[in-house]
């Protein structure tokens, strides 16, 4: 054998020891990343469940027309106005008579919701034949009630380091014993705006005012951005100095930080042009500007695949530029188009930062009915939510996080349907 | 007529201009030889015509419904007592806004202060003229438009030609408004900083080690001045996206490389779009998972090795800005290795080198100037980064380069700044717009370098 | 097996066919009667460097190469010539397993290198591409000085132990590839820099500088002008006084020029080996005569 094979065959154990090892990190990386993920998503799904079940408290409530100052034949705005916080005060004191002193009696009135004398008003005013009678009612549990239920809150800790205390937990057990404590599946969290007590709040309102924003948004991007990559593709110049400088534009906004987009709405839509703030157009309007150069890339992309022999067909019979375009390179680009899009309206659905700058992180307790509403989108509303100090705003924030990866996870998915299906080979 | 009927009876009168227009070059072209003899085809006809409608008319529209608000405006001030009038600014935006409530309570009698309730009536009455002009101007401009486009339809007419560079006009208009964006940036960011720096002497913000914005209402306050030294807040930038690079680089390119080089299509067809989840998760979340999980997570184990950690520490926003990263980095590294030629492998193969070896020493080599490239851009993604750092990184601008202390970053300092109710030229305002100007040059640098050098690296491997 | 076998009529037919056409154009009304059943002349030799038996190639269930007998002698150069697609690449990464990093590729049948088996359990490819060298079409320098691309297989082998026994090596090697002249005071700039000829030559000495036994060239001056050409065929001639050379080559002058025998492929099979003299004036197999007299290729 020669020398030099016997010395390349002494190294090689170390050299595949080292390929070996290069292997595994790479390995490793992958695995790590994937640990990542797994662990992000199993927190918050974990932390997220419990939300979309929610404690109900059943009170049987005296409806006394003395107590309330109202009968039968009262006026309906004079129902709408009594005070229906008293009865159910009453109702509460019937059955834990032995609270003892402000404090105690306070957290009595805390078991049930603060909605609940609205849930009592609700039935009066369709029925104020009930008047007099005792009522039997569901009553959405305060936050704390529910975080206990849910067993988040441990008995075993000494009573000063819990937040439901000794007597409260006789009262629980109570319920518990004559089943008057259930829990269901929490519609609230889906029917309501947001709100200050955790157990009233829901994401209609985020939800409603994403999708107001991202129909302005996807309104305005996409025609827009379409025709800037036809424009781009098919109609511009070679070697034009006013084509270069728009593509290094559309490039370097596709890496701005998205916060600078926030400042620009700040000061040119709401400073120069007055568009009124916290609403869904004006979000609308600076996420479209961060989704343009996407759609735009995409669309480019897509109108590129589409052979020239089609092109030259078209033209050859006597079609403009223009009915070329529309006729046939449009039509056939479009898939690569929409899937572009959606993944820019997926981007913008799950922004955030820009949309603080532009007022949509005020409070908004109202669903918003339309584009110049004010309103707040889903991830501002988590952001908002993952602010507040209580517990149970925490399991919301989590569930709030759910459903926005849902609304994310589906429009990929029909994203990746659209390229499966109508992917061309030519 | 409020804007949305305004709209949609204008899209009626539109549709309307196409239906006659196209009819009217059937009517032309039937007095002579048919419709063969018409240069462009009925339809663009119709669209001329609804051009020559539409397009003055809306852009009448746009133009006074930008300027609506502030020509009211200063007509209303113009309209108040001199004694209001000579208050200050500041107070007298005050009265404005209050006027413009009472006016849009749609209960203006109940105003008691007399001078108010006036201006609120004169306010009101000139939004209703206003509002009856536009609706008037804008139909008569659009029935002119019509009128006129119809009397110009002849056989020989080239309306499709006429029609098509329209379109091309918008096209090219819809491409440019990436500059204009570009422009609206850069001229809102700097006319507020310049303002800033009136107050602020450029020197101080950009060396002064001190940062406390807070600036109190009444000017014989202690500490009324506020300072605002950037320094530490570019220091925590850098330390916040240096651990996150840290930590995404090694990862990102490591699984690029394994995926690209090693793994099965299997795999890679699986480990590739899971990667891509990460990168489609909002930051929002990742924030919440930063400040709610990791956070707490690291002080819990520094406690248990004896150190301190703070809870909102650099570390924590850092480490989950570099797991966002990662399939930012391994994306981009894909695409540099991927275009690394097969033919430089071959050559390394068949030395005898081992896999490994050609990929430490051919391709990742031979990838450098795109790999580069892909850092910078994710640098620059990371410096960028608001929400991470907002929810899980601090708010004190401590000078520090200690990764388990709470440092703030630039974008956290903007948010801060401008949330909530403030006026808008009080320093303290005008300081988050000197901040983005920061931000945005230094992204815009690192873009430009890395945006160059990843095409420059493309072009001699085509 | 089976697989040759079916498609092993259609094959000869359709070269019948190819072969009918050109001899209608040439209106001389031959007509040959081809058949490949295996090689004509002298593919085995007496104590080859390098041999294959039954070599068979797939490229997943596509077959590339059929059957091939072939040895290749010590301190001989050996030319394998054919039209495109042949299989003459193919075969020749058969030789130093770089058809390994191909993963749909599979190789069949037996092959020695000094009687050791190439494929077998205990051969390291690595190893075995150190001893068979490779030069390929377009000459691929890396991206790094002109001393490191020749440094870079002996450092990898650890072949030299100090910085001067490496200086040693390079110059050795550089001077061997005919380049040491050009680029002696160059030796630290980009390998890349370079024209396509000395790219080509510092391709060779960066083989060279494992110190192979065998160096396969696949096509190596066919992105070169004829004078960079006739400076490696040169340079090819003075390396066979130390090691074997199998060449795959493009041009019949080339073949002629350098070689000692000459393997003709035909779509996969090896038709005719033979010394390369009576290949070029006095071919065996109509294949080959049709070939090297231009009809088709």
């Amino acid at each position: 054998m020669k020398e030099t094979t016997q010395i390349i065959k002494a190294g090689l154990k170390k050299r595949y020891a080292r390929e070996k090892r290069f292997r595994f990190f790479g390995l490793m990386s992958i695995i790590i990343s994937f640990i990542f993920l797994i662990v992000l998503l199993v927190t918050i799904f974990s932390k997220g469940w419990p939300a979309f079940q929610q404690t109900y408290i059943k009170l049987d409530i005296e409806l006394d027309e003395a107590t309330l100052g109202i009968n039968k034949f009262s006026e309906e705005d004079v129902l709408f106005s009594a005070s229906y916080q008293k009865v159910i005060k009453n109702s509460l004191k019937q059955m834990f008579p032995k609270a003892k002193g402000r404090k105690q009696k306070r957290a009595r009135n805390n078991l049930v919701s603060k909605s609940a004398q609205y849930a009592v008003r609700d039935k009066v005013l369709a029925d104020p034949r009930l008047l007099g009678t005792k009522q039997s009612f569901w009553f959405l549990a305060k936050d704390d009630i529910d975080v206990f239920m849910k067993g988040n809150i441990d008995r075993s800790l000494p009573e000063s380091d819990r937040r439901i205390k000794d007597y409260q937990l006789i009262w629980i057990d109570k319920l518990i014993a004559e089943g008057r404590l259930e829990r269901r599946f929490n519609t609230v969290l889906f029917t309501a705006g947001d709100s200050r007590e955790p157990e009233q709040a829901g994401v209609k309102g985020a939800i409603m005012g994403s999708i107001f924003t991202m129909l302005v948004t996807l309104s305005l991007s996409f025609p827009i951005a379409v025709a800037a990559a036809a424009y781009l593709e098919e109609f511009a110049p070679q070697n034009n100095r006013w084509v270069d400088f728009i593509e290094i534009n559309i490039n370097n906004l596709a890496a701005v930080p998205s916060i600078v987009f926030g400042l620009l709405g700040l000061a040119v839509y709401i400073g120069f042009f007055g568009i009124p703030r916290s609403t869904p157009l004006i979000g609308g309007l600076v996420l479209t500007l961060m989704t343009l150069p996407t759609i735009i890339i995409a669309s480019r992309a897509a109108i590129k695949s589409v052979p020239p022999s089609i092109k030259q067909a078209a033209v050859g019979l006597g079609a403009s530029r223009m009915q070329t375009l529309f006729h046939h390179t449009l039509p056939l680009a479009m898939p690569g188009i929409l899937t572009g899009t959606i993944i820019g309206m997926a981007q913008a659905l799950g922004e955030t930062a820009p949309l603080l700058m532009i007022g949509m992180v005020a409070f908004v307790a109202e669903v918003p009915g339309g584009i110049m509403d004010p309103a707040t989108v889903m991830p501002v509303q988590i952001y908002l939510w993952s602010d507040s100090p209580e517990r149970a705003f925490s399991e919301r924030t989590s569930a709030a996080i759910m459903i926005l990866l849902g609304f994310l996870v589906m429009m990929n998915i029909i994203a990746i349907m659209l390229r499966k299906k109508f992917e061309h080979r030519w | 007529m409020p804007i949305q009927t305004l709209l949609s009876t204008l899209l009626a009168l539109l549709l309307f201009s196409f239906f006659i227009g196209s009819k009217r070059s059937l009517a032309v072209s039937t007095v002579r030889k048919g419709r063969r003899n018409l240069h462009s085809r009925p339809n663009y006809y119709g669209f001329m015509v609804a051009i020559w409608a539409g397009i003055p008319a809306l852009l009448i529209l746009a133009l006074w419904s930008s300027f609506n608000a502030s020509i009211i405006t200063s007509l209303t001030i113009s309209g108040l007592p001199e004694s209001v009038q000579m208050q200050s600014k500041d107070e007298l935006g005050l009265i404005i806004n209050e006027i413009k409530n009472i006016a849009s309570s749609g209960n203006i009698d109940a105003e008691t202060d007399m001078i108010k309730k006036e201006a609120a009536f004169h306010y009101h009455r000139l939004e209703q003229i206003s509002l009856l002009a536009k609706t008037v101007i804008v139909f008569v401009v659009a029935l002119l438009g019509m009128l006129i486009g119809r009397s110009l339809i002849k056989p020989e007419m080239r309306a499709r030609n006429m029609v098509e560079t329209v379109m091309r006009w918008t096209m090219i208009l819809c491409a440019s408004i990436a500059i204009v964006s570009t422009i609206g940036i850069v001229f809102s960011v700097l006319f507020e900083s310049v303002q800033f720096f009136k107050a602020v002497p450029p020197t101080d913000f950009l060396f002064g080690t001190h940062w406390s914005p807070q600036t109190s209402i009444r000017s014989d306050q202690v500490g009324s001045s506020g300072s605002f030294g950037a320094i530490p807040l570019f220091i925590g930038t850098l330390l916040i996206s240096a651990i996150a690079l840290i930590i995404s680089v090694p990862l990102g390119l490591m699984a690029a490389i394994y995926l690209s080089e090693y793994a099965s299509p299997t795999l890679r067809s699986i480990a590739k779009p899971t990667l891509e989840i990460l990168a489609g998760i909002p930051t929002v979340v990742y924030g919440f998972f930063a400040a709610l999980t990791v956070a707490p997570f690291l002080r819990d184990v520094g406690e248990s090795i004896g150190l301190s950690v703070a809870s909102e520490s650099a570390l924590a926003a850092g480490l989950v800005m570099g797991i966002m990263i990662i399939p930012f980095v391994s994306s981009l590294s894909d695409d540099v290795i991927s275009a690394v030629p097969q033919s430089m492998r071959d050559g390394s193969y068949g030395l005898g080198a081992t896999q490994s070896e050609t990929i430490r020493q051919v391709v990742i080599p031979a990838a450098l100037p795109g790999i580069v490239g892909g850092v910078l851009l994710a640098a620059s993604r990371a410096i960028g980064e608001t929400m991470i750092v907002v929810m899980a990184a601090g708010l004190s601008a401590k000078l520090t380069i200690n990764p388990l202390e709470a440092v703030t970053t630039v974008t956290v300092q903007i948010v801060t700044l401008l949330t909530g109710d403030q006026e808008f030229d009080s320093p303290k305002t005008l300081a988050a717009f000197a901040l983005a100007l920061g931000l945005f040059t230094i992204t815009l640098l690192l873009n430009f370098i890395a945006l160059h050098v990843i095409r420059k690296y493309r072009e001699q491997y085509d | 097996m089976t697989d040759i076998i079916e498609t092993l009529p259609s094959m000869a037919k359709g070269s019948s066919e190819s072969a009918e056409v050109i001899s209608q154009a040439d209106n001389t009304r031959q007509e040959f009667d081809v058949e490949i059943s295996g090689t004509v002349g002298k593919p085995l030799i007496k104590n080859p460097k390098m041999s294959s038996r039954n070599c068979d190639v797939f490229y997943g269930e596509k077959q590339a190469i059929f059957n091939i007998n072939l040895d290749i002698g010590e301190n001989e150069i050996i030319a394998m010539i054919g039209p495109s697609g042949c299989g003459k690449s193919t075969y020749l990464r058969v030789l130093n397993r770089m058809n390994d990093t191909i993963p749909i590729c599979r190789v069949t049948g037996e092959h020695t290198l000094d009687g050791e088996d190439i494929y077998g359990k205990d051969q390291d490819p690595v190893l075995l591409r150190a001893r068979v060298g490779m030069v390929f079409q377009k000459p691929n320098p890396f991206p790094k000085s002109i001393y490191d691309n020749v440094a870079y297989g002996a450092r990898l082998h650890g072949l030299a132990s100090n910085r001067s026994e490496l200086d040693d090596v390079v110059e050795a090697s550089l001077i061997k590839a005919g380049l040491f002249k050009e680029v002696k005071d160059d030796l630290l700039k980009p390998g890349t820099g370079l024209s396509g000829g000395q790219q080509q030559r510092l391709c060779i000495a960066r083989a060279i500088a494992v110190d192979p036994e065998v160096i396969l060239m696949d096509e190596p001056t066919s992105a070169l002008d004829p004078i960079a050409t006739a400076i490696i065929e040169e340079l090819m001639d003075e390396l066979k006084e130390k090691y074997t050379i199998a060449v795959v080559t493009h041009s019949m002058q080339q073949a002629a020029r350098v070689s000692q025998r000459t393997a003709y492929f035909h779509m996969g099979k090896l038709v005719e080996v033979n010394d390369t003299d009576k290949v070029f004036t006095n071919p065996e197999h109509q294949l080959t005569e049709n070939y090297i007299t231009g009809r088709f290729g």
